[in-house]
């Protein structure tokens, strides 16, 4: 009986943890924590048997509350959106598992609320995956917002400004998606994706349509901090709760991703946004850019965070390009970088809130060799999310930045060959920057002769990051598995 | 043709897990130093005892062949020792037990720190090379390759002083560039034609590139494995390197890491574009300009160090180039000239270094001027010497002689008479460089240095064993191992020609 809606049941989950939490936090400060986390698990359980079950028998396609589509509301699982919302699922224990500390640490008294927050966001998220509506699809994207705002607003005064902005930048978008909705709703009358596709294959999509979806990229694009659109992101990253960026920044952009590949390759023809319209050449171009751009500001940051966040648009430019690239190895190359990505940099930002749980500071100068011994697993780990940011083998990264550069060699674009080598430098230029401070002196006899306090000490701490980071090396060798069994049973029709 | 009958067998992959595995154990073993020690030297005899059983095969035209997991859909991380293979490897696994003999009297008669994260890194760094040596795609090659470059880099910045830490960086952005480049190479080659299976012969044949495509395509590869190998204007790196201790400027410096270089360049002259594309596009012009230039310039510019490690260095930059200007005349000599120069240097170039190291650690000098009579304190340091400088001079009866014989044979062959002047100019000038210091050891006086004795006999052994090796493989190539044959072997599977 509850088989036939295990479709549903990873919103339903979250929604209700984000409901629960508020009324069951008096019973204890460790209340709050425990049921995020459970509840995350759970999901990651159902979400993993919904893939296992759609890679077997196929697409689920759920009617909400019995509605049939296209009046009601359609909850899709194809294999791409059970293999998102599965990444959602995922990152999301390994986050709040590691959250425990630096949460109450960062935000005392108030942890509640910040897992509340969390819960409604990650619900939103998968809402967004799973749906097949455009219009519930905005819905979804402003619950996420607004818990984003809540959950990376709190903390600093700092914060709160950034976060501002970020509202104004997300409403922006918001409204770019929801004016393009209206749009396509006014041509076509359906707003139901199977529905529109549909339909367009039958009309053709006129100048309305074409104009509906420019929007419905731009918004997406906002929210993706795509080049030029990514100015809100370093801020926020920068400044918010550590835990709250340490989910964000490996998922946020990763949702507005996944929008961008079922807009382009499966609600339109992908024939036509590759050949007919300039959509995914102009994203080629603007994720090249945002690659290279984002290399550069983050080898000119000093503070950890702000670096991460730079390398965070750099690498939101991959995806981009791969997606662009508009063939089998561009869009393998994206989806396997964006299950990367998500890994290494959840990764990297629990270093730094690991950091921060010491008593370090952020700034890079501020890094010195006693980490080393003082917390040997955190600085090994960040040490090999590094080399898979930079796209060393035999880590996760290598893996995606080879795929993209075969995409890249198969359509001749030799310019995006040259950008994909050259960010790799650029990556190693400010990441061996951190390396090089990890381990190595700097002729300072005080720090030589300080005693040792090893703060590598709380499991919770220290299990996410060394996790994270040998799931890395294992991603890497075992990126055929990925790529056979979950990626090419979702490549889009024509490729 | 001459096709390698492959076998499966899982030896090659024991033959770098020999030292993949010890690396956990010296870690472990970070406060039992002799323990530790104990461990890189099983390791070490346990490689070198895997590679010998594949050494039969080989001769006989067998190839062990082990396919582990599939890395990229159609491309396995897969393991070959064919004869190129197995020649590299057993120069590597031999030359790193007497290495890690010598390091024990180094890093201890030095007092060196951190020498655990030393004897774990060098461990780590010959399994890459090893997996260099026995790749049997590209993709495969390149992980190792990469590998090999993370794996040495805390060997360079050992001292962790200011000037180890800029060789470091100076390292790092020359191999990651390097790799990157080939990276895309790699990719090329694949969308090309769609396999990077290593193919004797070449495996670019009939794959309908155009002959400026095959050259920007080689000049990538040139540019990815250039760098470890030394070619000028990628060289820079490795003089500066010297700073590290000198075990590993001797084993890394001087056989492993640059020879991955140059038999890299050997694999894409011979596996990857094979002779007959490499003349139709006249990429031999290339190799040769670049190669050949190197040597002088790079003997010149040994002329004028004072710096006994960085003449060395400049040295090697030299002697690797023999390698890739006998590779590429494209004869069957030449080939044969350009492995046997690869076993030989390596022999003799040890020496040299280790003989380096004993002086420094013994009398803490490193200039070619203080070295003033030092030559009657340590006659056998200094004998050793004076036969590797003869080796690399290219002088009877040292292994030397056989390879720089058979590259001076592979020029006539090719009729390319200015090669063949190259090779003879850069044997003089090798003499000029080096036999300045065994005189000046031997023969001028400075009553300070004759108070010094020989240095411990865990450095002074395995000097005196290298350079009594090559010695030996000058009088007799196949005595002690089939060098000879194996590259006899080697010449004739890239030239597909039909076994003698």
């Amino acid at each position: 009986m509850i088989l036939g809606h295990l479709a549903v049941l990873s919103i339903v989950f979250f929604f209700f943890g984000a409901v629960i939490i508020p009324l069951v936090s008096r019973l204890g400060t460790w209340v709050p924590h425990a049921v995020a986390v459970a509840t995350s698990a759970i999901v990651f359980v159902i979400n993993a048997t919904n893939l296992g079950y759609v890679l077997s028998q196929g697409t689920i396609r759920y009617a909400v509350g019995g509605w049939q589509p296209p009046i009601g509301i359609e909850l899709v699982l194809d294999p791409l959106s059970s293999f998102f919302v599965l990444l959602l699922g995922g990152i999301a224990v390994v986050v709040l598992w590691h959250s425990r500390y630096p949460a109450a640490a960062e935000l005392p008294g108030r942890t509640a609320p910040f897992y509340s927050a969390t819960l409604l966001m990650l619900g939103a998220f998968s809402g967004i995956v799973l749906t097949g509506d455009l219009f519930n699809l905005y819905v979804f994207l402003e619950i996420a917002a607004l818990a984003g705002y809540a959950l990376l607003g709190g903390g600093s005064a700092r914060a709160a400004v950034a976060t501002f902005r970020y509202l104004i930048f997300g409403t922006i978008g918001a409204s770019f998606y929801l004016l393009g909705v209206g749009l396509i709703y006014m041509g076509t009358g359906t707003l139901n994706m199977a529905d529109l596709s549909a339909i367009m294959a039958v009309t053709g999509v006129e100048p309305l349509l074409v104009i509906g979806f420019v929007f419905i990229i731009t918004g997406v694009g906002l929210k993706m901090a795509l080049f030029p659109l990514h100015l809100w992101l370093p801020d926020v990253y920068a400044s918010a709760v550590s835990s709250g960026t340490a989910l964000v920044a490996p998922l946020g952009t990763k949702v507005a991703a996944y929008i961008l590949i079922r807009i382009l390759y499966f609600v339109l023809n992908p024939d036509l946004s590759r050949f007919q319209l300039p959509f995914t050449q102009v994203l080629g171009i603007l994720g090249a850019a945002g690659i290279i751009w984002g290399s550069i500001m983050a080898i000119a940051q000093k503070d950890m965070k702000r670096m991460l966040a730079y390398s965070s648009v750099a690498q939101i430019g991959y995806i981009a390009l791969g997606i662009g690239l508009g063939n089998t190895y561009g869009f393998i190359g994206a989806v396997l970088h964006t299950l990367n990505h998500a890994c290494m940099k959840a990764c990297l930002f629990l270093v730094s809130g690991n950091l921060l749980a010491a008593g370090r500071s952020q700034s890079i100068d501020a890094l010195d060799h006693s980490l080393r011994k003082s917390m040997p697993w955190t600085s090994l780990s960040f040490t090999i999310a590094a080399l898979s940011m930079i796209g060393l083998p035999p880590t996760a990264g290598f893996f995606s930045k080879w795929y993209l550069l075969l995409g890249s060699i198969e359509n001749s674009a030799w310019i995006y060959v040259l950008v994909i080598v050259a960010s790799s430098l650029l990556n190693a230029v400010y990441f061996f920057r951190v390396i090089e401070r990890l381990y190595l002196p700097r002729g300072d006899v005080a720090a030589e002769e300080a005693p040792v306090v090893v703060a590598d000490n709380r499991p919770s701490l220290v299990a996410p990051v060394v996790f994270l980071a040998l799931l890395l090396v294992v991603l890497g060798l075992g990126n055929v598995i990925v790529v056979r069994q979950l990626i090419q049973p979702m490549l889009p029709a024509g490729f | 043709m001459n096709v390698p009958q492959v076998y499966a067998s899982s030896a090659p992959l024991w033959a770098v897990l020999a030292s993949l595995l010890a690396v956990p154990a010296i870690l472990a073993c970070t406060r039992a130093p002799n323990l530790r020690e104990a461990c890189t030297l099983i390791a070490a005899v346990a490689k070198l005892a895997i590679v010998l059983t594949l050494v039969p095969d080989a001769l006989n035209g067998r190839a062990a062949a082990i396919e582990l997991i599939e890395i990229s859909p159609g491309i396995t991380l897969a393991l070959k020792a064919d004869a190129l293979g197995v020649f590299f490897a057993l120069i590597a696994s031999a030359l790193w037990i007497v290495t890690s003999v010598y390091s024990i009297g180094y890093m201890r008669g030095n007092g060196e720190k951190k020498q655990t994260r030393f004897y774990a890194s060098f461990a780590l760094s010959l399994a890459s090379t090893i997996g260099i040596a026995f790749s049997a795609n590209l993709l495969t090659f390149l992980l190792f390759y990469e590998l090999l470059t993370l794996a040495t880099y805390p060997l360079v910045i050992h001292k962790e002083s200011p000037a180890a830490v800029r060789a470091g960086r100076m390292y790092l952005a020359y191999a990651l560039t390097a790799g990157l480049v080939f990276l895309a190479g790699t990719g090329w080659v694949y969308m090309a034609t769609g396999t990077l299976d290593f193919k004797a012969g070449g495996m670019l044949a009939g794959s309908g590139l155009d002959a400026n495509s095959l050259r920007v395509l080689f000049c990538l590869f040139m540019i990815g494995v250039g760098v470890k190998s030394g070619i000028m204007p990628l060289h820079s790196w490795l003089p500066a390197a010297m700073v590290a201790p000198t075990p590993v400027s001797a084993l890394l410096h001087a056989v492993a890491v640059v020879k991955s270089g140059v038999f890299g360049i050997l694999r894409v002259v011979g596996f990857i574009f094979g002779p007959e594309l490499m003349a139709l596009a006249r990429l031999d012009l290339i190799l040769a300009i670049f190669c050949g230039s190197t040597i002088l310039l790079a003997s010149l510019i040994a002329l004028r160090q004072d710096n006994l490690k960085r003449r060395l260095a400049y040295s090697t930059v030299g002697h690797l180039s023999y390698i890739g200007l006998g590779a590429a005349l494209l004869t069957t000599t030449g080939f044969m000239g350009s492995t046997l120069h690869l076993a030989a240097h390596a022999l003799m170039k040890i020496t040299l270094f280790f003989c380096a190291g004993a002086i420094y650690v013994h009398t803490h000098k490193t200039e070619i001027s203080q070295l003033d009579g030092l030559g009657r304190a340590m006659p056998w340091t200094f004998g050793a010497f004076g036969i590797g400088a003869l080796g690399l001079a290219g002088l009877p009866p040292l292994n030397g002689f056989v390879s720089k014989f058979y590259l001076c044979l592979g020029a006539m062959d090719a009729g390319q008479t200015a090669i063949l002047a190259i090779y003879l100019i850069s044997g003089l000038l090798n003499a000029a460089y080096f036999f300045p210091i065994v005189v000046r050891a031997f023969l001028s006086r400075d009553l300070k240095n004759e108070k010094y004795g020989e240095a411990s006999v865990w450095v002074v052994a395995p000097l005196c064993l290298t350079a009594a090796l090559a010695v030996a493989f000058g009088v007799f190539p196949d005595l002690i191992a089939p060098v000879f044959s194996l590259a006899e072997i080697i010449a004739a599977e890239i030239m597909q020609l039909a076994p003698s």
